[in-house]
């Protein structure tokens, strides 16, 4: 017991040491410059309040460009999480590194089909649309169809195609290895496999189960293997699949219309008829059931979406405080990337966790839905 | 805002991926798994419990070779014994036979000694008789030599026999 408390404290000391003198070098970097910034506001991750707060400390020679690369850190975290044209990589200078992708616009013209680098990050139009703080717009401010292949949707892609490789060649592997112990990668997906089989299914949905196996396991690995590459910070992870409420709602949609298709007579009749309600109370009941039905997909959407998102803001808001620091002065962002750089890890362990856990819950509750649909009561003696 | 408003884009590109995925991975991943995985679990289960009946088996073979083992030996004591009880019996038998032979021997002999002893005494009995009638003839011709004493002995025999 003791010696564990002496090794912990033997780490975080010399931590703490280096934090403080770093943050005490900044200070005395900042004395030197005597550009000290004394407004409280700006340790606000806000970043109007930032932008405005230097606005009103600007010196004389703050030029327009200068401006521009202000921090805003609800500006970058916003634009991180969000979709868009291009997968931005790098800013080197007043050079962007990204890779154009596909725009998809339908229209009353037809269909358009360029790559998004003819937008020249939104400082250009092109035949009628313009991007406007990230955002497609139409110039004429006509209809239109936007079916481009974003960020979130080739971060899928690619999520997709590194899945589709696993799990084929594991059904490869388990033709050719039939009947032995799991080899390589096999070893990892197994267990997984069996854990959704006979932790989730079987538990949830009954002796039906088997029925329900492929999309479970799909909706499982679809999601894990998202939520894993949200949790790679370069290309082509980082995109925030998971956490776009689009794709939670397809999603849950799925696990929706497939209660709906397997629902037997006692799930319809639990719903418009439920057993032991008496007959005047049927108005109020049938409406709070088909609600109770319809909460099911909403709520699926919003707990994948909310969790996985707040995964990123936590860690983007960590970095983002560095460079909020980093604009007070130099030093005490370096003093501050320790203590980020240390939270960011532990909070990406958390992610590792809940990448795992969001797949899980979501897959559990559709078994669960499932399993409610199928389900065979014996009530009939009760109606 | 535009965080919780999903995209048009988006939602037809996860439908169509999400169908495409969900059929090829049911297709041609979890169905050659689920049931690889359902072939092997029913292997191991063939294989342990046939491995437990063969346990079983030579349990009970083994129990079997057992049980012959001490049959064997009781057998085989009951054999030593039986043996062992013969042989007591032989030697009895054989011990009773040759007293009862030595026995047999012993009385034809003794009879056979006695019958030699009568007849050797009967023997010498008649060597005896002809030796006594002859020293008695002798006796009598020397005696007889003068034919006075004869008649004298003739009278006295004469005189003995008594004529009715």
């Amino acid at each position: 017991m003791f010696s564990n408390k002496y090794k912990i404290t033997k780490y975080l000391i010399p931590a703490f040491l280096v934090v403080l003198y770093v943050t005490y070098a900044g200070l005395k970097l900042a004395n030197a410059q005597h550009e000290v910034h004394t407004d409280s506001a700006a340790i606000n991750a806000s970043s109007e309040i930032v932008a405005t707060a230097h606005g009103e400390a600007s010196h004389e020679g703050a030029t327009e460009e200068h401006k521009t690369e202000k921090v805003d850190a609800g500006k970058l975290i916003m634009e991180h999480i969000a979709d868009a044209y291009d997968w931005h990589i790098a800013t080197i200078g007043h050079t962007h590194v990204s890779i154009p992708l596909p725009v998809i616009i339908k229209d009353n013209n037809g269909l358009h089909v360029f790559l998004s680098n003819k937008f020249h990050h939104g400082h250009e139009a092109y035949e009628g649309y313009e991007l406007k703080e990230g955002k497609l717009v139409n110039l004429a401010g006509a209809e239109f169809l936007d079916l481009s292949i974003t960020k979130n949707v080739f971060a899928m892609f690619v999520a997709v195609i590194v899945l589709l490789i696993i799990m084929l060649s594991i059904a490869g592997s388990y033709k050719s290895n039939a009947l032995r112990a799991p080899k390589g990668i096999q070893s990892f997906v197994e267990p997984l496999i069996i854990f959704i089989r006979d932790e989730v299914a079987k538990p949830s949905i009954g002796k039906q189960y088997n029925r329900f196996m492929p999309f479970l396991l799909t909706i499982f690995f679809f999601i894990f293997i998202n939520n894993m590459f949200g949790l790679i910070p370069i290309f082509p992870g980082g995109a925030n699949v998971t956490g776009n409420i689009a794709v939670t709602m397809v999603l849950a949609a799925f696990t929706f219309v497939i209660t709906l298709i397997n629902g037997n007579k006692n799930y319809w009749a639990h719903i418009f008829m439920p057993p032991g309600v008496p007959g005047w109370l049927l108005p109020l009941m049938i409406p709070i059931e088909i609600i109770g039905v319809l909460n099911k997909p909403i709520v699926l959407t919003i707990r994948l979406f909310a969790n996985i998102t707040a995964g990123h803001i936590i860690i983007l808001g960590f970095f983002s405080l560095i460079f909020i620091f980093a604009e007070m002065n130099t030093g005490l962002g370096f003093g501050v990337s320790a203590f980020s750089v240390a939270f960011t890890t532990f909070m990406s362990f958390l992610e590792l966790l809940v990448a795992f856990l969001q797949a899980y819950v979501f897959t559990l509750l559709s078994a669960i839905y499932f399993g409610s649909a199928v389900e065979e009561h014996h009530h009939e003696e009760h109606h | 805002m535009q965080l919780v408003t999903p995209g048009i884009g988006l939602i037809f590109w996860m439908t169509i991926t999400f169908s495409i995925v969900l059929f090829l991975l049911s297709k041609f991943a979890w169905k050659p798994i689920l049931n690889s995985i359902k072939e092997r679990e029913d292997s191991i289960n063939n294989a342990l419990s046939a491995a437990d009946d063969a346990r079983k088996a030579m349990d009970a073979l083994k129990s079997d070779n057992q049980k012959l083992l001490n049959e064997a030996r009781a057998e085989r004591d009951r054999m030593l014994k039986e043996a062992s009880e013969m042989k007591d019996q032989i030697i009895a038998k054989a011990t009773k036979d040759a007293k009862d032979v030595g026995d047999k021997l012993i009385t034809s002999a003794k009879e056979a000694i006695e019958k030699e002893k009568l007849n050797a005494l009967n023997e010498l009995k008649t060597q005896v008789a002809v030796l006594s009638v002859d020293m008695a003839e002798k006796i009598l011709r020397k005696k007889m030599e003068d034919r006075s004493q004869q008649e004298s002995f003739v009278n006295d025999n004469l005189k003995s026999i008594t004529l009715n």
